[in-house]
């Protein structure tokens, strides 16, 4: 290797998704020094970017298992985690509709099930109250269940937020870095991770690395668990669907996983999915026409009415099926290695439990000494990019401070000069157009760039700098209304 | 008092509530026509909200002739034309604020803008809606596949080309074979990007033939009709499209760098739907009457917004019509007589004005306009009422998808305005 860090990191985090960033961040708070590693350009580039962003109570999961347990804890983490950084979240709340009698039958069960799982806030209604909470659902709903504390919040935000946190606490984010194999330096406890541009070396290397999680644990010997890459596509409808539904609208789950939902996004739209398809190829998002076709199917069914609007945007993600039934997470001190795997289908809400999990593991073993740091930064504030909370656009106050939040770049979105701007100089900043686009919103929406996309990728191009409303902000107001 | 060196001074922030008579919402073609025929003639101000930095529309980025046709009578590039059109607004004494994005409503005719001098309300005794059309992009269209770098709209195109001077790929398939397409095949060729293909799934090119005949051999492209794009290949650049046959459903793929979705027109009708205006089911904008009266008592809609899409000159000239509209409004004129409905019959999609009243005026031009599904060289149009024929008239152009069919507006004056529900569509 031509390039190497010279340092030797006491701990190095393959994978900077949402339980990478999550553990990362929760390591820095000791007197450690931290790597964080991704093959990626940017932190949650994964499987982070692309799920259908619900933040579980975990009402469904299988009782007694450690998914079921991550998922409660994390849903209570992470929910006065997005209160104390600003990262969306609204408490829509869920209603699981059964459309046959069997599915009827099937909700005192997942009422026990729910009460298993330590939540007990879910009631059986009838069809007439669940028609009541949700008047555009389609023709033929014979029950449903009720989930007063599902919630929706923002995925890129969540990530990022970690990520942020973890650097502002001392981590190193070394992206682009694909680890492709290790050696290891038995003398002095220390792994080198190969990485496609350098050497990072460290004492503890934590396998965070969600669909690529296998691949690393075999090579450091081991064959736990295989993972399946299973893609789930997704529709996202205009922002004028959204008056249709205020609640997600779940399935009843089946054997195969969580079924289609129809969900209102943190961002003002509607999106229905995802799909539940295995796969061999590990990088594969991209959509199909059986998928779409699918679910317009499905959609069909439970909003016939959603079916009419337009689509704004279509994606894929793939989560990181598991041949072992629970998440998977091991500390082997003798090579000062721990793997985080198999977080599936619930990694979003659990990311935050999985790292407290994480910590309680290695202090436990006593093999790393963990020394709290006493000069602690305070956690980010995120800039809001829900829908639900107040934007710079609608700030008459920071407008007036400040107008580059006044010039609204992203029409559809409503992103401003401004909020753009800002991204650029902050601690993770964008290096991709998606990058950009996950951290404001900007060329998401409907026109998906008719209007905005040059404009952006100048802004991109320019790092923020080639717009500025400060000089285009004149007095024009200041002449009263009449003057001709 | 100056602050060391700090760019951002804060704007003045008075008066937050603007009230002009008359708010034009969209500074292109049919916005700026509007001002510049209001502005004499309102007591009031006349104000021309834009959301670009920029007024002019379209046309700005559209650096190519075809413009100016029916409005001034010569031909010229859009970006000429949009100046043009700027200064006669400005000249007759309209008030155009850009960068200025109108957000939501914040009464009957009143709304919330966001522009860098702040938060602004502005009350208004008209609204006249010129927000124009958009194309649906990949996404809207379900075209499935990677998601690769390369695939853009006509307007994107254009933006990046034209106010950019920005490039793109050097092999391109355009989706689409209407007016608009050979206008981004113009723009390619700017850029040295060959358009290896043009894909339509109508049996023949769309555009005129001033386009599909010379325009092939002039920028030596192949149009496949009967086709659609069924995926895109390749990441994190496109690579390819597949594209069917229709008729035979068999696949092939063609190799590219770029992809540009032409047409397939959206009109901008967030504002109209978010008042509660009636939506066309087809076109989906807004529904209006002759004197192109939305629902909404003072809320008029011109342009694009409304039959989307035709060229800028009738765009502009709606604006030149809705002028007396308003005025007449302004004077305390409201619609009066019973409404009836005109609706659009296979082959036609939509058709406006789709509201019609006996002592409404004519039509902007004197003529209907509609979207037809299929070509017909020589179409005899039909007007239907209570099951019988009520008019029947013959036209020597043809109806052709992608542009714009036109209808003389004097087939209406055998509407028996007690019977109820008109249809038009054409003898078989
Ligand atoms: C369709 C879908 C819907 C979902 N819905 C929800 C939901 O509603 N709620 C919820 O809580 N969860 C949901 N999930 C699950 C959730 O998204 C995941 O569990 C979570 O994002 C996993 O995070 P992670 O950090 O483990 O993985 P990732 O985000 O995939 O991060 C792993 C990172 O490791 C990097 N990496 C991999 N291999 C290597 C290597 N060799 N070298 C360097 N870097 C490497 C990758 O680049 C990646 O950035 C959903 C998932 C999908 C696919
Ligand atoms: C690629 C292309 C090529 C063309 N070539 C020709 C040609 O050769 N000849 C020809 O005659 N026509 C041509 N046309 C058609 C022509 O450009 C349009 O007919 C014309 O621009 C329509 O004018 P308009 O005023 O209705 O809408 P637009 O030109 O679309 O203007 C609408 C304006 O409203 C603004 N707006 C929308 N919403 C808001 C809001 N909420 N707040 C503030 N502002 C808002 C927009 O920013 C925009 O500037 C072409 C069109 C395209 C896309």
């Amino acid at each position: 290797m031509s390039n190497t860090q010279t340092r030797t990191y006491d701990v190095a985090v393959i994978g900077a998704g949402i339980v990478g960033s999550a553990i990362a961040r929760k390591l820095a708070g000791y007197q450690l020094s931290i790597a964080l590693v991704d093959a990626r350009d940017d932190v949650g580039d994964g499987t982070s970017k692309a799920n259908t962003a619900i933040l579980h109570t975990g009402f469904d999961a299988k009782p007694g298992t450690l998914e079921s347990r991550m998922v409660r804890e994390g849903y209570r983490l992470l929910s006065e985690y997005a209160k104390a950084t600003g990262i969306p979240v609204e408490h829509t709340g869920a209603v699981l509709v059964a459309w046959d009698q069997e599915q009827v039958n099937a909700l005192p069960g997942l009422k026990d099930k729910a009460e298993e799982n330590g939540y007990d806030k879910t009631e059986i209604m009838d069809a007439a109250e669940v028609y009541r909470l949700l008047p555009h659902l389609g023709k033929g709903a014979l029950a449903g269940l009720s989930v007063p504390d599902e919630s929706i919040i923002c995925t890129w935000t969540t990530n990022l937020a970690l990520a942020t946190d973890a650097v502002q606490r001392g981590t190193e984010l070394l992206l682009g870095r694909w680890v492709s194999g290790i050696e290891t330096d038995k003398a002095n406890r220390i792994t080198h991770l190969k990485t496609g541009i350098d050497r990072v070396s460290a004492h503890w290397v934590i396998n965070a690395a969600g669909l690529g999680g296998d691949t690393i644990d075999q090579l450091f010997g081991y064959d736990r668990f295989h993972i399946t890459p299973r893609r789930g596509e997704l529709l996202v409808y205009d922002k004028q669907a959204r008056p249709l539904v205020d609640k997600i609208v779940l399935p009843v789950p089946t054997a195969l996983g969580k079924g289609v939902l129809v969900s209102p996004t943190i961002y003002g739209n509607v999106m229905l999915g995802p799909t539940a398809e295995d796969l061999t190829d590990r990088t594969d998002t991209g959509t199909s026409e059986s998928g779409f076709s699918f679910l317009r199917g499905k959609g069909e069914k439970i909003m016939p009415r959603l079916l009419e609007e337009e689509i704004t945007a279509t994606y894929a993600g793939l989560r990181a099926a598991s041949d072992y039934p629970d998440y998977l997470i091991e500390v082997d001190t003798e090579q000062q290695y721990v793997l985080v795997g198999g977080i599936r289908s619930t990694g979003l809400t659990s990311g935050i439990a999985v790292a407290e999990y994480v910590d309680g593991l290695l202090k436990h073993s006593g093999a790393i000494k963990l020394v709290e740091r006493v000069d602690m930064p305070e956690a980010p504030h995120m800039p809001n990019i829900g829908e639900a909370f107040l934007r710079p656009y609608q700030d008459a106050a920071r407008i007036a401070k400040d107008p580059a939040y006044g010039k609204i770049v992203c029409f559809c979105e409503r992103v401003t000069a401004g909020e753009i701007r800002d991204t650029f100089t902050s601690p993770i900043p964008p290096r991709t157009l998606d990058g950009l686009r996950r951290r404001t919103r900007a060329q998401n929406g409907r026109c998906q760039g008719f209007f905005c996309g040059a404009e952006v990728a100048e802004l991109l191009e320019t790092r923020g700098q080639s717009l500025t409303p400060a000089n285009t902000a004149a007095t024009r107001l200041s002449t009263p209304g009449t003057a001709k | 008092m100056t602050t060391n060196g700090s760019t951002a001074t804060p704007p003045v922030l008075t008066p937050a509530v603007l009230t002009p008579t008359v708010l034009i919402i969209g500074g292109g073609p049919s916005g700026l026509r509007a001002a510049a025929e209001l502005a004499p003639r309102v007591p009031g101000e006349v104000l021309v909200l834009e959301r670009e930095s920029t007024a002019g529309g379209i046309p700005r980025h559209s650096d190519h002739p075809g413009y100016g046709i029916r409005d001034m009578g010569t031909f010229m590039g859009g970006p000429k034309y949009a100046g043009i059109l700027r200064d006669r607004a400005l000249k007759a004494g309209a008030r155009i604020l850009t960068n200025a994005t109108v957000t939501d409503w914040a009464g009957d005719r009143s709304v919330n803008v966001t522009m860098p001098e702040g938060r602004v309300r502005v009350d208004a005794d008209v609204v006249v809606l010129a927000t124009g059309a958009r194309e649906r992009p990949r996404t809207a269209r379900l075209i499935p596949g990677d998601r690769g770098q390369g695939v853009y709209t006509t307007g994107q195109l254009q933006n990046i080309v034209h106010l950019k001077h920005g490039t793109v790929g050097k092999r391109a398939v355009i989706v689409g074979a209407e007016l608009v397409s050979w206008s981004a095949a113009m723009t390619l060729q700017h850029v040295k990007c060959k358009t290896v293909l043009m894909t339509t799934e109508y049996p023949k090119p769309d555009a005129y033939r001033l386009f599909s005949g010379p325009g092939k051999f002039f920028f030596k492209t192949r149009v496949s009709t009967r086709t659609r794009v069924t995926r895109i290949i390749g990441k994190p650049q496109v690579q390819a499209v597949e594209i069917e046959n229709i008729d035979t459903g068999q696949r092939r793929t063609v190799a590219c760098d770029t992809v540009i979705l032409t047409g397939d027109w959206i009109p901008d009708h967030e504002l109209a739907r978010a008042a509660g205006i009636d939506i066309d089911a087809a076109s989906k904008a807004p529904v209006v009457d002759a004197a192109l009266r939305t629902n909404r008592p003072g809320i008029f809609a011109i342009g694009n917004a409304l039959h989307p899409v035709d060229t800028a000159d009738v765009a502009a000239l709606d604006g030149a019509a809705v002028a007396d509209h308003v005025i007449a409004h302004l004077s305390g004129r409201r619609p009066s007589g019973t409404a009836i409905s005109l609706k659009a019959e296979a082959p036609f999609r939509w058709v406006a004005p789709a509201i019609l009243r006996q002592d409404d005026p004519a039509p902007p031009r004197r003529r209907l306009l509609l979207w037809t599904d299929t070509y017909v060289p020589f179409p005899t149009v039909v007007l239907h009422q209570n099951g019988r024929v009520i008019a029947r008239k013959r036209l020597w152009w043809p109806a052709a998808p992608g542009r714009v069919f036109r209808v003389p507006s004097s087939i209406l004056q055998h509407i028996n305005w007690e019977a109820g529900p008109v249809t038009i569509g054409l003898a078989n």
